[in-house]
């Protein structure tokens, strides 16, 4: 059934675009890719423009962006995160870590790659992608944020 | 001019909620061009907003539920409460004694965020409400002791007769005193100590989510213009007596000590929490004890 999305629902959803709220976790990287993250909400950059904030809690965010290749010891951790961030809520994976583990595949400690444990929305490969390629991840992660549905009450689900 | 209009109109509900949402987005704007970047556009903190409230929270125990409810609209409350006797139009409504009710009133907000940081038994929230509660009480000692000096001074307890009739120099004083508080009440640099971000991440903040939040961001915006309304309807002498005239001047004055607090706290890094304090203990209660020596023994007079 196609219905026309009511003007509350456009509202929400053109609300939602306009400020992300983004989470970084690193699960294990070299942190490489958390430093060009990082570099992504320097002055010169400047992701306030498209309303994006760094918050320091999970519960606050919209969109998680996820580096490294998994441990052991940060898979709880992340599990953890995920479930505390409310939906609707994307994943984007950080360079090349968290897809295939890269330098650090067949590891012993790493248990990756980051599909195995939640659902991963946008990647952006590279070791380490550029802060430019990050923004263009993220700014993909806002348009499946926008995507999603409104309210569940509507019989979608948010995954 | 009934108190219906004071609390839904101006400065109350109908004026505060996009002045507050003005004064976020001009403290975020400012802190950006004082970085050389272009900042967030002007509808940001109302977006923001209707982001949180319509986000899915995460389903907790009805009892801390209830809290979680019950507190930021406790706050949002009582700060639009406080805001109501602003004494910005000379007809306005205004109490006898409504000093003591707007201090009453416009600590209830911090009050609540310590309750929520310790309900939250999140280790980043009870450091967060720890915090807020030794600031709140270092930066009460001057806020209410200029006050009492204006109060003194003018020789009422009515808002109304402070900002029209306290003596220069007890208010120049006494303003200043109340002015080095907003940065401690508003959470900003550089006494940004109980919310710091990076550091404890949302201090008492961290574990609200989706509306909660959004109540207490919108409690947070009507704070800001309850306060510096404050500064400015008390350093103001003289109404014009035509309402629009001073409500204009009101809110333009209020934009400015928006401004003056953001470029002050994008000038200045965050303090410790015993420098912070000492600072309120030392020189913003000087401030204040001048204020109140000055109201005691007047000069000359
Ligand atoms: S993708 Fe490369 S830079 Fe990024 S965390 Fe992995 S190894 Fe480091």
């Amino acid at each position: 059934m196609d219905v026309k999305p009511s003007l509350f629902d456009r509202l929400v959803r053109y609300a939602r675009g306009r400020s992300p709220w983004l989470f970084h976790l690193n699960c294990g990287g070299c942190n490489g890719c958390d430093i060009e993250f990082l570099a992504c909400l320097t002055p010169r950059y400047d992701v306030e423009q498209l309303g994006i904030r760094l918050e320091g809690s999970p519960r606050h965010a919209d969109i998680l962006c996820i580096s490294g290749p998994v441990t052991r010891n940060t898979q709880a951790a992340l599990q953890t995160i995920y479930a505390q961030t409310p939906a609707p809520k994307v994943v984007v994976a950080i360079g090349s870590c968290p897809a295939s583990g890269n330098v650090f595949a067949d590891s012993p400690s790493v248990v990756g790659p980051l599909e195995n444990f939640v659902p991963v929305d946008v990647y952006v490969p590279g070791c380490p992608p550029r802060p430019d390629a990050i923004l263009e991840g993220i700014v993909h992660a806002i348009e499946i944020l926008k995507a999603k549905v409104v309210r569940s009450a509507e019989g979608g689900t948010y995954v | 001019m009934s108190s219906w209009f004071a609390l839904l109109v101006f400065p109350g509900f109908l004026y505060a909620l996009p002045m507050g949402w003005l004064m976020l987005w001009v403290e975020r704007k400012t802190l950006a061009r004082l970085q050389s970047r272009i900042g967030p556009p002007f509808y940001q903190p109302l977006f923001d907003f209707i982001k949180l409230m319509t986000k899915e929270p995460l389903p907790r125990p009805s009892q801390e539920n209830r809290f979680y409810l019950f507190l930021p609209l406790l706050a949002l409350g009582a700060t639009l409460g406080a805001l109501t006797l602003l004494p910005v139009l000379p007809h306005s409504f205004s109490l006898v004694g409504d000093l003591a009710l707007f201090i009453a009133l416009i600590e209830i907000a911090p009050i609540c965020l310590v309750l929520l940081g310790f309900l939250s038994r999140s280790i980043f929230g009870q450091v967060g409400a720890v915090r807020e509660a030794v600031l709140t009480i270092a930066s009460n000692l001057p806020f209410i002791a200029a006050l009492i000096a204006l109060a003194y001074a003018s020789g009422s307890l009515r808002l109304m007769d402070i900002a029209l009739h306290a003596p220069p120099l007890a208010r120049g004083l006494a303003v200043l005193a109340i002015f080095a508080c907003l940065p401690i009440k508003l959470r900003l640099n550089p006494f940004s100590v109980a919310n710091a971000e990076q550091e404890i991440y949302q201090g008492a903040l961290t574990e609200l989510d989706g509306w909660r939040l959004g109540l207490w961001e919108l409690n947070h915006a009507v704070e800001w213009v309850a306060l510096s309304g404050l500064t400015v309807s008390l350093a103001l002498p003289w109404r014009s007596g035509l309402a629009v005239l001073d409500a204009a001047i009101f809110a333009l004055l209020s934009l400015a000590v928006v401004f003056l607090l953001a470029c002050l706290a994008g000038a200045t890094a965050r303090l410790k929490v015993g420098q912070a304090s000492r600072f309120y203990w030392r020189w913003g209660f000087g401030f204040a004890l001048l204020a109140l020596a000055v109201s005691f023994f007047p000069f000359g007079g």
